[in-house]
This record gives C-alpha cells, structure tokens and sequence, in this order.
C-alpha cells in the first residue's frame, strides 16, 4: 500500500488535493477526461430529526449554540438533499487499476458528531481518524468484506486506518454517544462523490463510456441510472428521493 | 477524599454500614488478636542456645474453643446479614407505592425511560433520556434494568445500591433516597472498552423540583 | 500397592538418561519437570508483574505517556499513552497469567511435582511420562496464551473471568482472533492440570513408602492430594465452559447469547463452579507447605495435625458450594444469595483453625528465623488478613456495595500475593538446595522479605480504602467519576509502591539466579528437618532411592524428649520404633 501511494504521490504532483478526499475522488484523476455531474432533488415533507441530549457531554455541549440534531436525514435550504454518495456501480474498463491516493481521508469527531457524515474512499487510502473533542469516542467499523475494527481515542489524537477491500457501504459508529453515525463507500477507483450543501455532486476524469451511476442514501436506499459520456465530455444526471 | 464509606443518601445505607462497622469490630479484634499473638510469639520463643522447644502434638480443648468462637460467630453474622438481604433484594422487597423507572444499558450509555404523568412504564407519555437520573427524594424507586448487549452494573456510592444488569433478564431493583443532591452512577462491569465512560448523573430532587424537571423535559423531548 | 512392587520399568536411583534432551528437556524424572515448571511459570510471573506495572501506570497517571511505552504498537499505547482497550487487555492477561500461568503452576505444578515423591518415599511419579506430556502441555497453553499479544487487535478484552456475552462476540468485544486463542490455551492447560492431578492422586495412594500411612504424611502432601482432587473435578468444568465459549465465536452456538436462546448468566455459574475450588487450588499447597516450614521454624511439633488435615478436607468440600457468592448482585435468585452466604461464611471456620494451630505451633517454640520462615510467618499475617476481609464479601448486604470494587482487588491480593506468593517465596527458599544443591543467600533473601512485606502492604492496604470509597474495578481513568478524583493521590501511591515492589523483586531474580552459580554448597540437610526427602544427596539423583526408605513417625517430630537433638527425622529407628508392615493396603 505504501508503495502504490508513493506511485500516486510521483503521479499526482502538483495535482493539488486538499483536504476534500472525501468530497470528490474524482479531483485527483487526470485532466480532461468526461464529467458527470448533477444534483440530488427531495421531494415530499423534510422528516424532523430528533434532537440530540448532549446535555452529560459538556465539551461538546459548548460547541453548540443552537440544540444539535442527528443527521440521517439532510434537507439543504433549496431543497436539495446532502449526504447522498453516488458512485460508477459499473461500466469501469475490467482490469483498470487506479493509484491510491497519498491524501488521507480525514473523519473528525467535533462536537461528538461525524464530519463528514458520509465520506467515499479508496482501497488502500488511508482514513485518517480525529479525535477534537478530547473525551473518549470509540470508532467501530462494522465492514462485511473488510475486517470489523474498534478502537478508542480517549483524548485528542488521530489514528490511522485502511479498507481493504471494496464495500458500499462501511458503517462506523461510537457506542459512548448513540447517535454518532458515519458511513465510508469503499471502492476500488476514484470515482465517487458525495452532494453537498447544495446538493450537488461531481464526478470527474472518466475515461468515455457507459456507466451505472447509484445513489446511496442512509434512509432512502439506492437509485441507480446509465449514463453515457463521451471523451472529455460532459453529462448531467439528477436523482430523486422521495420523502416516506 | 474520605478514608470512610461515602455519603449515606438512601434507606439502605444504615444497615449495610452498621454491617460494615459490626463485620469491622468482630474482623478488627480477630486480626489484633492474630497479629498480635504472632508479634509476642516472634520476641517471647525466638531461638534461644541451649534452650528446646515444648514438645506437644495440640490440644483438643484448644482446637473446640477456636472451632466453636468462629463458627458461632458467623452463625449470628449470617442471620443478621440474611434479615436485611431480604428487605433489600428478597424477592418481594420492592413497597407495592414503588415508583418505576426504566433503565436500558447499553455499551456505554445509559438510557433511562420515565413514565411521564401517569407513573406508568410501556404508555404514550414516557420519555426517555441519556445518562440522567432524575428520582424524587423520600420515595421508593423501582428501577427496570435491561441490557441491549453485554452485561452492565447499576451502581450508586451513596445510594449503596448494586445490581447487574443482564442481557435477556428483566431485573428489578428498588432503593428510596433520602437526601437531595447530586451524585453519580457508574458502570461496575467491565463492559468493553468504553467500561470507564459509562457514567451518568444523579439527581435526587425534592418532589416538587422532581416534578418540575419532569414537566419542563417531556416538553423539551417532544421538540 | 508399595514401592516394592512398583512397577519394573522404574528407573534405580542413579541411572537416569544421559543425553541432554532427555534428561533437562524431555525428561520424566518428576524433579527435573518440576524445575521446568518452576523456570516457565517464574517467566509468566514477571510477565504478570510487568503487565500490572503498566496498569499501575494509567491508574496512577491516567493519559500520561508510559515511560518505555513508546515501543508498544500505534494500537495499543500511540506514544506511550495506554489507550483504554490495550488497559482492559492488561487487566485481563494479568489477571490470566498471574492465576493459569503463574501461581496454579507454582504452587501445583512445582511443587506437587518436585515434593510428592520425595515426600513420601516413591521413586518417582506413578506415570512419569504422563508427567511430561502434562508439562509441555502447559508450556503450550502458555505460549498459546502469550500469542495473543502478537495477534491483531491483541489478546482478550473481557477480564479474566471472561464474562459472556462480552467474551462470546467480537462485536462486544473488539477482539476475535485474541479471544478463540484465550479459549484454545485453557483448553489445553485445562488438560495439563487433569493429567497432573490423575498423577498426583495415584502416586499418593499407591507409591507410599513402607511405614508411610496417610497420617504421617506431610501437611504439604496432603494439601496437594486434596488440590489434585480439586484439579482433577474443577478443570474439566472450566474446559467444558471454554469449549463453549469457543462454539460460540466460531462455530456459531448460542450457548450465552440471549438474543439467541442463550443464557448470560450460564457462564459465570460454569466459571465460578470451577473458579471457587480455583480459589482453593491457589491456596491449599500454600497453607500445607507454610505448615511444614512453621513446624521446623518453630522446632516444634505442627500443633493439632488431625484438625489441621480435616480442615484442608472441609475447605476442599466447602468450596464446591460457595461459588454463587460471586454472584450476589448478578441477577441470580436472591434466596439462592442467602444460601451462599451461609456456606461461604462457614468456610471460614475451617480457615481460623489453620490460622490458631499455626499459631499453637509457634506458641512456646524456638523459634529460628531463617528466611523460609520469615516468610511463611509473613503468609500467617498477610492471609488473615485476606481472610477476613472475605467476610465482608460474603454478608451479601454488604456485597452489594463493595462488590466489584477496589475491596476486592484487595482481597484476592492478600489472599494470592499475601498469602500464595509469600509462601512460594519461603518454599523456594526452603527446597532450594534440594532442587539445585546450593543454598540462596540468607541476608537478600531477608532484604527481598522485608522489602516486599513493606511495599506489599503499601501496595494493597490502601485499595482497601479506594474501595470503601466505591472506586470500581477495572475502569481505565478513574479521574472521569467526580466521586473518585479525590482519590489520586492515593491512587499515586499505591502505584509507587507496586514500582518498589516490582523493584524489589529484582532482588529475588538475582539471588535466585546467583545462587545457582555462586550459592554456598547446600549441606545434607540444610534446615535440620525430619522430611524423608532430606535423607537424599542435593540434588537428588533420578529415581530418588536405591532402596525405599522405611518411615516410623510423622514429620513434625521436633523437639521430641527421645533425643537429644531438636529434630528427629521420620527414617531414623529408635529402639522402640518397629518395622511397618511392608504392605499397607492401598488405601489405608
């Protein structure tokens, strides 16, 4: 694994990738390849998110100016809806291999919640796991195909894991504060993204072809789509959840 | 910090402490009783030239007194100890006016369930909240223990109250706190590795202020 | 059965194997096996005691970075700073090691092994290949135990007494590989202490000597025929117990999964049905080998032998129905607390006519302070102490509040370094010249006792007082409990003194190792003692005796008024001694 990051170090120099890995595997592929890009629609009435007591937490109690809520379900103020990881299902050439990025994920623990919430990263890429809030938070990851871990961070610090093999998706969670909830898509290539605070989401550098594009949510499950791009080129492809 | 037990906050406290002092005299003389023996003995038959040892194979008498003293003496110590096991966890123990609140442990939290206006665990008007025990003072409380996953203990100092809490058992223990204030409930079975985390508040209120952080955190649980 | 008509293939005295791997490795001579046992359960004691420097460490100085820890791995202390699962693991194997590895063996497997046949005339063990096998066994559960440190995610997070369902799911625990390896190796040490315990209890009844009847045997024997009984009844119940916890994380039973029909609380019953006569098993060799060094410290007859040996029986039987007295507070029925409390509190008894009769035996002696009698005194004075702190467990009102605190961790050390360590210590000393033909030093061996006495003490006394305090076991940063901030202090303390005692020890680890090269030549019988094993060369050949010696009296014959020295040792014929029948039954 050390060896291929190098590779992808060499590979990737001055191909700036800051701390959004998670955000878009895609900003580290080549120049010029096609593009899919496309929002991630709500329709029906945004479900109310149960309040979290953090009353017995005080660190993270102070970090709050309003009652935090969880966050299984994001509505944007446009009515868009975050936290959704879309990624290439399938259509990928058989047999391409994708460096590993040398840029960590990194999934910090802040006010005894996730961010982010919901992440994608690479086979081999390492996550690197933080801990800010200084009181103890334990990471269990609860793979199929990757080894189940759980560790503990009783103070500030970060510890360092891998995935080893691809899983859509990884959940994590902390059992000293119940509703810590993260999931991890783990996937072979860098072609993944996660829509944001507007909903939108952006997957970049594919070389042409047909593909099947899924939209993973935590509540609503998944919606799939074929998509056809075209070198260099672009395509747009929305996805709607609805609310039940 | 203390060199004594802690706070006495609940009905049971008064016995087991006078146990405690009683167990404490009884074990107190038998070990001057010992210890001393053995120091006199270490200075009065040190090896001395010249000087042999009294050739004796024991004493019967000697062997029924401290047969009979210990043996009576833990006779009466289990009856004591046995009248008040029964008040505190026989199986009827619990005052039939027990007010009920439900526990559920789980790695590492605790959630305790309220029953709301009704008194009444399993209705519409309970609330449940994480690591906060509210009961009012003067009054039994019943407490339901459940466990999601692994074994927990329930575990209040001042309250001298212990159970574990056991997963696939519902386990009901009670205690009646006597004086307000704040104190904590730990966790006192290893139950993985957050064991040490698993902490929650204590708050014994008057009746009133019982009542009045009920009303203001059903409202706040509803939002 | 007697020696004589022991069977043929029993090597003479004199002319064992020659070869290297056969006489220091895999040897059946029971005295080598013993030493073997000694030098591999000495490692998983210092293995023990660095383990327990380490909690001391956190409990002390809770998230400072460990001196040294720096060479742990990322998972297990990132900077030297013990991350809460690699505590739990620390707890765990300490408590393993020091109990499976340790002090069972110590106490069984050395000294039932090096003292029985000596003891009571046999030329060696009735199966003394049998012997082998129960050792390398051992040796291998050990190893395997160890791996676990090398495996990921490391060794067992559920405590030693393995609580299901925390030990039956990785899920719950955090660990998998780790766990089946904690079952694997009591399985397979559960088999070692099965043979041992078959051979022990046949080499008694069978290999006597002429002259040899049940009560002229040594306290010491007779405390290790009824821990072999013990052994041989409780270990296949906790082997039977870890095979089903081994089921249920690998092969998918549900033996203590509740979610699944299964039943939690099953397993600390099967634990504890093994785990109370374990108590026993840590502690009857000790009182039996204290009885016979206070009796010759004393020079004087151990006082009321009859009383003395149907106490070892009474603890042997009452053990087997005291072990719900560690579930008080479990959720078991609570009519079935007031019956354990009754025969835990009888056990009692038994134990203060051992204490009163080694104190009848010191009483008007002449008392020679050599350092196993130091420390035999030192297991006297240190065990009532653990002793009667178990009677505070076993009100079960008071259970109730101090169970699962730090007044139990207290107990358990008073009654196993207190009482089982500070008897090992004298033991060695004792039988050292026996084993190696030197004798260790008497002025470190005093230093090493009094030093340990001190830092001992400073080490557990205190917890007695975290505990009345509630402090609760096992909880990797106390200072998170508003309640037990107060206590640092104390707690700095108590691990300051385990670092001195931990240091003391090297005092020990010198003087043992030293005088093995560069002890005094050990004279025939060192401690003027009346045991047959000292009418032997030092060290003893293989095979013991040319010839069976014939025993006309008990062991504790000091001071007697027949003759003019203060020992009369039990193979020495008196006018008005006469032969023994050559055949006792089997059994007599």
């Amino acid at each position: 694994m050390r060896k291929l990051g190098l590779v992808a170090v060499t590979m990737l120099a001055g191909a700036a990738a800051l701390g959004m890995a998670g955000r878009g595997g895609s900003d580290e592929v080549s120049q010029g390849g096609a593009t899919i890009t496309g929002k991630v629609k709500f329709t029906g009435t945004k479900p109310a998110m149960p309040a979290i007591d953090m009353s017995e937490e005080a660190k993270c109690k102070a970090k709050y100016t309003a009652t935090p809520h969880e966050e299984m379900v994001v509505v944007n103020p446009n009515g868009t809806l975050a936290n959704v990881f879309v990624y290439v299902k399938a259509g990928l050439p058989a047999g391409g291999t994708y460096p590993t990025p040398a840029t960590p994920v990194v999934l910090d623990q802040d006010g005894c919640r996730y961010h982010p919430h919901v992440f994608g990263i690479q086979v081999g890429q390492t996550m690197q796991i933080k801990n800010s809030d200084g009181i103890l938070h334990n990471i269990k990851a609860k793979g199929v195909k990757n080894r189940p871990f759980n560790i503990s961070q009783p103070s500030v610090m970060t510890s360092d894991r891998t995935f080893s093999a691809p899983e859509v998706m990884v959940p994590l969670e902390c059992n000293v504060h119940g509703w810590m909830h993260a999931w991890a898509g783990v996937l072979p290539h860098p072609y993944f993204a996660v829509s944001g605070a507007d909903g939108s989401y952006t997957i970049k550098g594919l070389p042409p072809g047909t593909y099947t594009i899924e939209a993973w949510h935590e509540k609503y499950g998944l919606q799939t789509a074929t998509v056809t791009v075209t070198a260099g080129g672009s395509k747009s492809q929305d996805f709607t959840f609805a609310a039940h | 910090m203390h060199w004594w037990l802690p706070l006495q906050a609940s009905t049971f406290a008064k016995p087991i402490d006078g146990l405690f002092v009683a167990i404490l005299i009884i074990t107190g003389i038998a070990f001057v009783v010992v210890e001393a023996g053995l120091i006199w003995f270490i200075f009065r038959y040190r090896q001395r030239p010249g000087r042999k040892a009294y050739y004796t194979h024991g004493n019967n008498r000697a062997e029924v007194i401290w047969t009979t003293i210990p043996a009576v003496t833990v006779v009466v110590l289990g009856l004591f100890s046995n009248h008040y096991w029964v008040q505190i966890k026989g199986r009827n123990s619990v005052p039939p006016n027990a007010y009920p609140i439900g526990i559920h442990a789980k790695q590492f939290e605790w959630r305790i369930t309220y029953p709301g206006a009704d008194g009444k665990l399993g209705t519409a008007d309970d609330f449940t909240v994480r690591n906060q025990l509210h009961v009012p003072v003067g009054r039994p409380i019943e407490v339901h223990l459940s466990s999601e996953d692994v074994i927990h203990s329930f575990f209040v100092p001042q309250l001298r109250v212990r159970q574990d809490v056991v997963p696939g058992m519902d386990i009901k223990a009670w205690f009646q706190a006597t004086v307000t204030g704040d104190f904590e409930l730990g966790c006192s079975q290893l139950c993985g590795m957050g064991h040490y985390k698993m902490r929650a508040r204590v708050t014994v209120h008057t009746q009133a202020d019982f009542d009045a952080w009920m009303k203001a955190t059903q409202e706040g649980a509803g939002s | 059965m007697t020696t004589a008509a022991a069977p043929h293939a029993m090597p003479h005295a004199g002319h064992g194997p020659t070869s290297f791997w056969r006489k220091y490795i895999f040897s059946t001579d029971h005295k080598i096996i013993g030493i073997q046992f000694l030098f591999v359960s000495l490692f998983f004691l210092l293995v023990g005691g660095i383990l327990a420097m380490q909690i001391r460490w956190q409990l002390g100085f809770p998230g400072r970075p460990m001196p040294g820890g720096g060479i742990l791995p990322e998972t297990m202390a990132p900077g030297g700073v013990i991350l809460p699962e690699y505590y739990i693991q620390l707890v765990t194997m300490h408590g393993t090691f020091m109990v499976f590895f340790a002090i069972m063996p110590l106490l069984v497997g050395v000294y039932a092994n090096f003292l029985i046949p000596l003891k009571i005339g046999a030329h060696d063990m009735a199966f003394p290949r049998i012997n082998m096998a129960s050792f390398w066994a051992a040796f291998l559960a050990g190893m395997i135990m160890l791996a676990g440190f090398f495996v990921p995610d490391g060794p067992s997070r559920a405590g030693w007494t393995m609580y299901a369902p925390l030990s039956a799911s990785a899920e719950y625990s955090g660990v998998s590989t780790g766990q089946i390896l904690w079952c694997l190796s009591i399985v397979v040490l559960g088999l070692s202490s099965i043979l041992g315990s078959l051979n022990y209890i046949t080499t008694i009844i069978n290999n006597r000597a002429p002259g040899m009847t049940w009560f002229r045997m040594p306290l010491s024997v007779w405390a290790l025929f009824i821990t072999a009984i013990l052994g041989l009844l409780a270990l296949p119940v906790l082997s039977g117990a870890g095979i089903m916890l081994l089921f249920d994380q690998t092969i998918g039973t549900h033996f203590f999964d509740p979610a699944a029909g299964g039943q939690a609380l099953l397993w600390q019953h099967l634990f504890w049905f093994f785990g109370h006569p374990e108590v026993y098993i840590l502690i009857l060799p000790a009182m039996g080998m204290v009885s016979d060094i206070i009796s010759n410290g004393s020079r004087k007859p151990i006082f009321g032998y009859h009383s003395m040996v149907f106490a070892i029986v009474a603890i042997a039987f009452l053990g087997w129905i005291v072990w719900g007295h560690h579930m008080f507070v479990s959720g078991m029925n609570p009519t079935l607390g007031s019956t354990f409390m009754v025969s835990t509190l009888a056990i009692a008894v038994p134990s203060a006519i051992k204490t009163f009769n080694w104190m009848g035996t010191m009483w008007r002696g002449n008392l020679r302070f050599h350092v196993p009698m130091m420390n035999a005194v030192g297991f006297v004075s240190m065990f009532v102490i653990g002793g009667l702190s178990g009677i505070y467990m076993a009100a079960t009102p008071l259970d109730m509040f101090i169970h699962d605190t730090y007044f139990i961790v207290a107990h358990i050390h008073y009654v196993l370094f207190g009482g089982s360590l500070f008897a090992l210590f004298g033991a060695f000393t004792y039988w050292y010249p026996k084993m190696f033909g030197r004798m260790m030093s008497e002025r470190w061996g005093k230093i090493h006792f009094w030093l340990t006495f001190l830092f001992y003490n400073a080490t557990f006394f205190p917890m007695h007082i975290l505990g009345m305090g509630g402090a609760m076991r096992r909880i990797y940063d106390p200072t998170q409990y508003d309640f037990l901030k107060p206590y640092q202090p104390l707690n700095q303390f108590i691990s300051i003194s385990a670092f001195l005692l931990f240091a003391t020890q090297i005092i020990f680890i010198v003087n043992f190792v030293g005088s093995l090269f560069r002890g005094k030549k050990a004279p025939a019988n060192p401690w003027d003692d009346n045991g047959l094993e000292w009418t032997l060369p030092n060290p003893a050949p293989h095979g013991n005796w040319e010839k069976p010696p014939t025993v006309y009296r008990g062991p504790y014959e000091f001071s007697s008024p027949e003759v003019a020295e203060d020992y009369l040792p039990q193979t020495r014929k008196l006018p008005t001694d006469r032969e023994p029948v050559l055949a006792p039954a089997a059994g007599d």
